[in-house]
């Protein structure tokens, strides 16, 4: 095994090629139907990565990522959405918003980076609290967050939802992104300041008492991952061109441990791989219940993966480990 | 001035006084012995001392700073570092690992220097390393480095803790129960090391059941008893009194010695 192993280099090289062949290969297809199911499946990697690394490695359990994903998309869309409808689906923004259109790329870094403002500012509350305190709080956060998005129908259009978002999110932006977020999780882990994280997780008082802070650390995982969230928020209804206040909720939170549960908490190549597998799996099983007509499956599956990952083999795949890539 | 200096520190928890006026201090290269009957006090005078808990009264100092309300990362920043009885180390992570995890609050980079590979993150992360590969030297653990902290046998797993503890370059090391569970030999080794150590400058505060190991390092000894403190003297001197004998020696002091 140790011999077939890659260097981190050639992974990445690796990564570039498979996501750019696959991007080729589909686009090449002209197939509608698998242009967004890979862009929301490279979507779900990032969301799967970057919880892994606010979760997996600092050892919190954040159930966040939907909120900040809503809050995201919310705010790309004031800026994406075609300016001359802005007055009638959104009559409370104000002239000045109203008037600017930003490139995509833009709108969802703007959008990211309100996420992690928001992230930082509930982080500093609620990442003090041990496991499934914050999983409660952070449940909340979810609920809180739709309600707010139902309610300010001057910018959302409430419940009726936003319909013709522009469909800008190509699948090269969301490729290149989504390869930058895993080189951007894989640095981390394998600096000083991801074992200090890993340190955290796995013995807080120890890793404090000598000297790591982690409060602070806790605190830049959480706000790194609503920023992340907040951008895979944006792009998602750049790809299916609507959005609504309940377009991310409980489920997709559930979904997303789900994944990170199984691919190995704090594993990176876990999570891509878990990802891609419940992904490519819930899709089929979405086109067995249509055509059998028994909805619900794909959750109860899902459930069952889990509770099973849980029972025989907690760690997941792969606890923390990196299979088939040299560490250093 | 005294290193570490300790006033009327007192803990409770609810009703029951854990710690009740601890006083005594530590000069700079001092090896210090804190012994006492199974609940004397020890562990908690250790968590108080560190900060895992706040102390309920009373005052301490360290290299002049009142450090009575820092957190434990600030105390390790000032040069503050302990082991734990039951031994805390990262399992999931290498031996390597988990002693250049002890050197990141002193040359970690942030951020932005990981993300963007800014100037001055590959000498970190090298020096890092070099720290790492020192302190597993010193502490004879280099064959060891790339095993999983938690393959290895319960002695070497304190080595490592205390290799850990010295990656943060602190000035002061409490050690709690360092030779719990290890062999004849194992003790025997940890004892060079505690000596060596305390030989290079650093000052130590010892916890430990085993008289024997500790009158042999220790120059002066810290008694509690039920959360007083019974004496604080040379350790010759504290080991002749009389009330030392009664509570913890008992009339076996011949055996235990």
């Amino acid at each position: 095994m140790k011999n077939l192993a890659l260097s981190p280099l050639q992974a990445f090289l690796f990564l570039v090629v498979l996501v750019s062949g696959l991007i080729l290969a589909v686009i090449g297809s002209g197939n509608g139907y698998f242009q967004t199911f890979t862009a929301l499946t490279l979507i779900n990697v990032m969301l799967a990565v970057s919880l892994t690394m606010t979760n997996g490695f600092t050892g919190m359990f954040s159930l966040g990522h939907p909120a900040f994903m809503t809050m995201g998309a919310y705010v790309a869309i004031l800026f994406t959405y075609p300016v001359g409808r802005k007055g009638f689906a959104m009559p409370a923004l104000p002239e000045v918003i109203a008037q600017i259109h930003l490139p995509l790329p833009l709108a969802a870094t703007v959008g990211a980076l309100v996420a992690a403002f928001m992230g930082w500012l509930i982080g500093r509350l609620v990442v003090h609290l041990q496991t499934h305190y914050l999983a409660v709080a952070t449940l909340g956060l979810i609920i809180v967050v739709q309600t707010f998005a139902l309610n300010l129908d001057g910018f959302t259009r409430g419940g009726r939802g936003i319909t013709g978002v522009p469909r800008e999110a190509s699948l090269w932006l969301i490729g290149i992104c989504t390869v930058l977020i895993i080189v951007l999780c894989w640095r981390i882990k394998h600096a000083s300041l991801g074992r200090a994280m890993l340190a955290v997780r796995e013995n807080e008082m120890a890793a404090r008492c000598f000297g790591i802070d982690a409060f602070r650390l806790k605190l830049l995982a959480f706000t790194l991952g609503a920023g992340i969230a907040g951008f895979c928020g944006a792009l998602l209804p750049h790809v299916v061109s609507v959005m609504s206040p309940k377009s991310f909720g409980l489920i997709l939170a559930f979904n997303l441990i789900a994944i990170i549960v199984v691919g190995g908490q704090g594993s990176i190549v876990g999570a891509i791989l878990a990802a891609l597998f419940i992904s490519v799996g819930s899709e089929s099983l979405r086109m067995v219940e249509e055509s059998t007509g028994v909805y619900g499956v794909t959750q109860v599956i899902v459930a069952v993966a889990l509770i099973s990952f849980l029972l025989v083999r907690p760690k997941g795949l792969f606890g923390l480990k990196e299979p088939l890539i040299r560490s250093s | 001035m005294p290193q570490l200096h300790v006033q009327k520190l007192s803990k409770n928890f609810g009703g029951v006084q854990a710690l009740s006026k601890l006083d005594f201090s530590v000069e700079q290269g001092d090896l210090l012995g804190l012994i006492g009957p199974n609940g004397a006090g020890k562990t908690t005078a250790f968590n108080v001392l560190t900060g895992v808990m706040p102390a309920s009264d009373g005052r301490v100092e360290f290299e002049g700073t009142d450090i009575t309300r820092l957190s434990p990362e600030k105390r390790s920043h000032l040069g503050m570092t302990r082991t734990f009885q039951n031994i805390r180390l990262f399992d999931d992570m290498t031996v390597r690992e988990n002693v250049m995890a002890g050197a990141h609050a002193r040359a970690g980079r942030s951020l932005l220097h990981c993300v963007f590979g800014l100037p001055g993150q590959t000498q970190a992360e090298k020096r890092i390393r070099e720290i790492a590969d020192d302190m597993l030297e010193r502490t004879a653990l280099t064959d060891f480095a790339t095993r999983n902290a938690s393959e290895l046998s319960y002695g070497d797993r304190r080595r490592v803790e205390i290799a850990r503890a010295l990656a943060s370059a602190p000035t002061l090391l409490l050690l709690d129960e360092p030779a719990a569970g290890m062999t004849d030999t194992e003790k025997g080794r940890l004892s060079e090391l505690v000596s060596r150590l305390n030989d290079d400058g650093l000052t130590i505060i010892l916890v430990e059941h085993n008289v024997r190991m500790v009158a042999a390092l220790c120059r002066r000894l810290v008694v509690v008893n039920k959360g007083e403190m019974l004496a604080c003297d040379k350790t010759e001197d504290v080991l002749r009194m009389p009330e030392v004998e009664a509570v913890y020696l008992g009339r076996r002091r011949s055996e235990v010695m």
